[in-house]
């Protein structure tokens, strides 16, 4: 389950990128990928409609957020908890 | 070249329903931001601002109005009889064809597109109002405007989403300045506080779920408000022959675009926009004693509007005023420049200096005075209002003591 959400995930983030899956790794940062806070608010709203979720996430306080965003794989991990959360499984 | 005078206001927003009250808000710091009321508000995330409440359009406007008027027409209406009344004009032959209607909005009738489209779309209806088109036109304001206090000059809107009623008062002052016109009916309003209207805002996540906190260091967005904002411009010379009061003189006006981004806010757009208003208003930094500021509450625009104060202030910039009354009344959108003007008039006029109020830790990165949470008595001769909109476009206009 975990990767599915992984898998698609970088693929939402990949999209926005305009890079391929394969070059969008886990400890790369949204700045390091060219995602600039539109490109950010963009992917989450991706996020929130692949995984019918809702993502906590204020563009004022990125850093106070309950939602981590410093690495794909922080993005990942906060993903799968919200998955879990609102979607029980 | 005609000098311009403000010889009427009226408003109608969060704060109060005529100007008395909204100053007598401003001068206590009063917050009129709260719970929002209206049809699905449970199915937003955002659920305050700063509404009109216990607002009844059947107390002021018959049937048939209300059928045609938007609410952002009927608190546009409102303001303007207010502002009307104050001046003691009437219109008339020679001045009804020299006088005309400026007004800012950003959405027009968003409460009427959102109703019919609820009735099309939710409910399945395949019939609308026949008024719909006439009620939610972004001139439907200044249209009734001309009609209900008979101003046959040049009459339109102007829509640059935060900076319309800055836009739209730097037309109407230029009307006049370059002889076109003796009066303009000059503001603005905006109505967008329904569900469509709030759930668009919603998406861009910069608006903030408890509080406006302008330029405090744990500010976390914006907030809406709504309502309206009319002043009457007159030329100098009709005003002092007729005997009128005058509130303030407008001296100077200055637009720029960024011409960089679509929603991140320039500090050069910004500041050539500040150097700009005073440069026309052949006034000098050390001049300026209140900024009624943009101040959002976002992150991103009261960082960016103190750097812009303090590139084209100079070392005044510390010593300047500058508040934002956006915590009170919350953000009108297109309206909002004009009810921010009723607290430079209160500067000027009465010595009073509007707070930003819910302020509660310095930011390093606007380290002005802010003016933090209570009023202050000053004597100002010269202000300025800033209003920097999505999209890049930056209005500040400049007015002077009389």
């Amino acid at each position: 389950m975990s990767s599915e959400v992984q898998d698609k995930v970088i693929e939402i983030i990949a999209e926005q990128a305009v890079l391929e899956v394969s070059d969008v790794k886990l400890d790369a940062t949204l700045e390091d990928l060219g995602i600039d806070s539109m490109g950010l608010v963009e992917s989450i709203f991706a996020i929130e409609e692949a995984f019918d979720i809702q993502v906590p996430f204020n563009a004022n306080e990125p850093e106070k957020s309950e939602f981590d965003i410093s690495s794909v794989g922080a993005i990942v991990t906060a993903i799968e908890a919200l998955v879990a959360e609102q979607k029980g499984t | 070249m005609h000098r311009v005078v403000i010889t009427g206001m009226g408003t109608i927003n969060a704060l109060g329903t005529d100007v008395p009250t909204t100053l007598e808000a401003f001068r206590e710091g009063r917050c009129g931001i709260g719970p929002l009321e209206f049809r699905d508000v449970e199915r937003l995330s955002i659920r305050i601002g700063g509404q009109v409440r216990d607002y009844d359009p059947e107390a002021s406007f018959n049937r048939q109005q209300i059928a045609l008027y938007d609410r952002f027409t009927q608190f546009t209406l409102l303001a303007a009889q207010e502002a009307v009344a104050q001046s003691g004009l009437s219109f008339a032959g020679e001045l009804a064809a020299r006088s005309g209607v400026v007004l800012g909005t950003a959405g027009g009738g968003v409460t009427t597109w959102d109703e019919n489209y609820r009735t099309v779309y939710e409910e399945g209806k395949n019939r609308v109002h026949p008024f719909v088109v006439p009620k939610l036109m972004n001139n439907a304001a200044a249209s009734h405007v001309s009609m209900t206090h008979n101003l046959k000059g040049p009459s339109f809107t102007v829509a640059t989403a935060c900076a319309s009623s800055n836009h739209a008062m730097g037309q109407a002052f230029h009307l006049i300045r370059s002889g076109m016109c003796t009066v303009m009916l000059t503001g603005g309003s905006e109505s967008m506080l329904c569900f469509g209207g709030v759930k668009a805002w919603e998406g861009l996540r910069v608006m903030s779920k408890d509080a406006c906190r302008p330029f405090s260091a744990n500010r976390n967005g914006m907030v809406q408000g709504e309502g309206a904002g009319v002043f009457v411009f007159e030329e100098m010379e009709h005003a002092k022959k007729r005997g009128a009061t005058i509130l303030a003189e407008v001296i100077g006006f200055a637009m720029t675009s960024d011409a960089a981004d679509i929603v991140m806010p320039s500090q050069q757009g910004a500041a050539r926009a500040i150097r700009g208003a005073m440069q026309d208003a052949k006034v000098n930094a050390e001049q300026i004693g209140y900024i009624n500021a943009h101040g959002t509450g976002t992150a991103a625009n009261d960082k960016t509007e103190c750097a812009a104060v303090a590139d084209a202030l100079g070392h005044h910039a510390d010593a300047v005023m500058i508040s934002s009354t956006k915590s009170m009344h919350g953000h009108l959108i297109g309206g909002t420049g004009a009810v921010e003007l009723l607290a430079c008039i209160l500067a000027l006029r009465d010595g009073i200096i509007a707070p930003t109020i819910g302020y509660e830790e310095p930011d390093p990165e606007c380290a002005l005075d802010v003016v933090p949470n209570v009023a202050r008595e000053a004597k100002v001769d010269v202000v300025l209002s800033n209003a920097f909109a999505f999209g890049g476009l930056n209005a500040v206009l400049a007015l002077r003591k009389v």
